[in-house]
């Protein structure tokens, strides 16, 4: 049974890429952080908690945002229906960094809840979940790099035998001054702009062919 | 297709095999006590930590020869006394998958102590799943899930349904994570860590005990490699869900468990009507067995014996689901149900059949549920086969 690609939100190298195009470019942002401030602002994404966020909740909110965006799941689908299936390498190191700061001095001792509550990655389901009423199944894993093959047979098991009707699956990384999102929703029936087969060949080309926008 | 449970092991202060842990709860004997002058943490705390020394002593044995983390060397003594439980286990096949299940892995090591020792590589979680597949010659990259406190069941989960994919025909899921400064004080700044051994469900329950252990559960779809076991026993189903809530606290309705629950009996093709057992999240936290309590009793289960082992093991993070779910299959193939440690007198919201004292009781279906930061819940099924 075919699946298919029906949307694609990617950010990284100063862009964000929305179906295929350079939709935002900012190289002019003084941290990495700065750049994705520079996304909320353009995109007039109003929802003040993203300032309270970790970077990498950050980034994997504003992705998920332009991606529900352009092809309106939440309004098509139950929220019982849709799935969020994301990876990444450094899991949440970045904030884990932050927290181990905090409680090395003994003297200087002050773990920090609003920061510890970050310190897992699938915390970023959690707000995406949250932003848009998403209820279904949810899992984090790790892979040292992007596994298309992976990823793609994994998801169409998950829409094939029913599960879910459709999924926010791919990719967000925040850390070691890396980052990058690639977020795509995967559904049983041509619905979007793109309609891309979900094999491990098709995704392979789609994550590469982001990759390419974001260096060009 | 069926999917069986072949062999499992768990590691953790009451023992270093399932039977050993099994025979300490069936005393209902906890491995959660007073820590104090720990590096652990600033404070005295109750926690169920595994002896230092002891677990040397046992990773000896394997000779190992290379040097390898703590939580490296419990998850390699959880896999290898697994495969010893069950001869026609070859991890060395291409036809078997590791699936690697924990929340910080080897955070131990952003400490300057223990961070020195090894490669700095060593934090990812994929390198420290690669070490242990490599030490086990398995010839797959690993899977890792890290999804707060509901990947042991995930990990599950997704073990039954990537044997469905029909790639493989045997699944080892283990499920890891070690007490560390780092967690402690965390959960010490959310003021969710008890002033006692966690009290799961009771009235005056207030906060958890934390705690770390390894639990190794290997699955397969080729019956013949049960055949040496006597009773069978089925992973049905399972599902996972989001409460869409808050991603430090758990819904208050309890919907989003529910949701986990219900599509668990769907999944499996079992009634609610016909759970024998449900061995429950239960950190003690007020909020979490609340929540369960109602998500229990919408789901039609408020009358099946129901228990926690958080009181015993501690919060065991990524390993918890994992450890949980073993105890639960030895219930099944002993037809004992282990009472609540610490469990006196009902405080939950929804009135529900905590299990007091260690009972017989023939089990066919057990629920095992968990809940999590990120408002994640999780639910698996296990059948016992006529």
């Amino acid at each position: 049974m075919n699946n298919y690609i029906t949307a694609v939100c990617a950010i990284k190298n100063g862009k964000v890429m929305i179906n295929d195009k350079v939709d935002f470019t900012n190289n002019a942002a003084g941290s990495d952080v700065d750049f994705l401030k520079s996304v909320y602002l353009h995109y007039q994404v109003s929802y003040p908690k993203f300032y309270k966020m970790d970077s990498l909740c950050k980034l994997a909110m504003v992705a998920s945002e332009l991606l529900i965006k352009t092809n309106k799941i939440t309004e098509r689908y139950k929220s019982e229906d849709i799935a969020i299936v994301i990876a990444n390498s450094g899991s949440s190191l970045e904030v884990d960094t932050e927290h181990q700061k905090a409680i090395s001095d003994k003297v200087n001792y002050f773990p920090s809840p609003a920061v510890f509550v970050y310190t897992l990655p699938n915390i970023l389901i959690g707000e995406i979940a949250i932003r848009n009423k998403i209820k279904g199944e949810n899992t984090f894993f790790i892979f040292d790099k992007f596994d298309a093959e992976f990823m793609s047979s994994y998801v169409n098991s998950l829409l094939n035998s029913n599960k879910e009707e459709c999924c926010i699956t791919g990719w967000v990384e925040f850390y070691d001054n890396n980052y990058e999102a690639f977020l795509i929703t995967v559904e049983k029936n041509k619905e979007g702009n793109l309609n891309i087969t979900n094999t491990k060949e098709e995704l392979t080309k789609l994550y590469i062919n982001q990759a390419q926008l974001a260096a060009s | 297709m069926n999917v069986y449970i072949a062999a499992d092991n768990i590691v953790s202060p009451l023992g270093f095999t399932s039977d050993e842990n099994f025979e300490r709860l069936k005393q209902m004997e906890t491995g959660v006590k007073l820590i104090s002058g720990s590096s652990l943490s600033v404070e005295d705390v109750f926690a169920s930590v595994i002896d230092d020394e002891q677990l040397e002593k046992e990773f000896q044995k394997l000779h190992a020869g290379q040097e390898y983390t703590k939580l490296e060397k419990m998850v390699l003594l959880s896999v290898t006394d697994a495969l010893k439980q069950n001869k026609n286990i070859d991890i060395t096949s291409s036809k078997t998958l590791i699936i690697l299940s924990t929340t910080k892995g080897n955070i131990d090591l952003l400490g300057k102590e223990e961070g020195n020792r090894f490669d700095k590589k060593r934090v990812y979680l994929w390198e420290t799943a690669n070490v242990i597949g490599k030490y086990f010659n398995n010839p797959n990259q690993p899977v890792v899930i890290s999804n707060a406190c509901v990947s042991g069941v995930l990990a599950i989960i997704t073990g039954k349904r990537l044997l469905e994919e029909g790639n493989y025909d045997t699944m080892v899921v283990a499920g890891v994570d070690i007490m560390t400064h780092f967690v402690v004080s965390g959960f010490q700044s959310f003021k969710a860590v008890s002033n006692e051994i966690a009290k799961p469900y009771d009235a005056s329950r207030n906060g958890i005990s934390l705690g770390e252990g390894c639990g190794t559960v290997i699955l397969t779809n080729d019956k013949q490699k049960v055949d040496n076991l006597e009773m069978k026993i089925k992973v049905m189903g399972g599902a996972s869900s989001n409460d869409a809530n808050h991603i430090s606290g758990p819904s208050r309705t309890g919907d989003g468990l529910l949701l986990a629950i219900e599509k668990t009996l769907k999944d499996s093709g079992v009634t609610a009507s016909e759970i024998d057992y449900i061995s429950g999240h239960g950190t003690a936290t007020i909020f979490n067995d609340d929540m369960e309590s109602l998500a229990v009793t919408d789901a039609k289960l408020a009358e099946v014996p129901m228990n926690s082992l958080k009181s015993y093991f501690g919060h065991t993070l990524g390993a918890a689901g994992v450890i949980e779910s073993i105890v639960g299959i030895h219930s099944m193939r002993k037809s004992m149900l282990i009472g609540t440690y610490n469990f006196k007198e009902l405080g939950v919201t929804a009135p529900i059949n905590i299990i007091r004292d260690t009972k017989e009781l023939e089990i066919t279906n057990c629920l095992k549920t968990a809940a999590g930061f990120g408002g994640c819940n999780a639910a698996v099924l296990f059948q016992k086969e006529n």
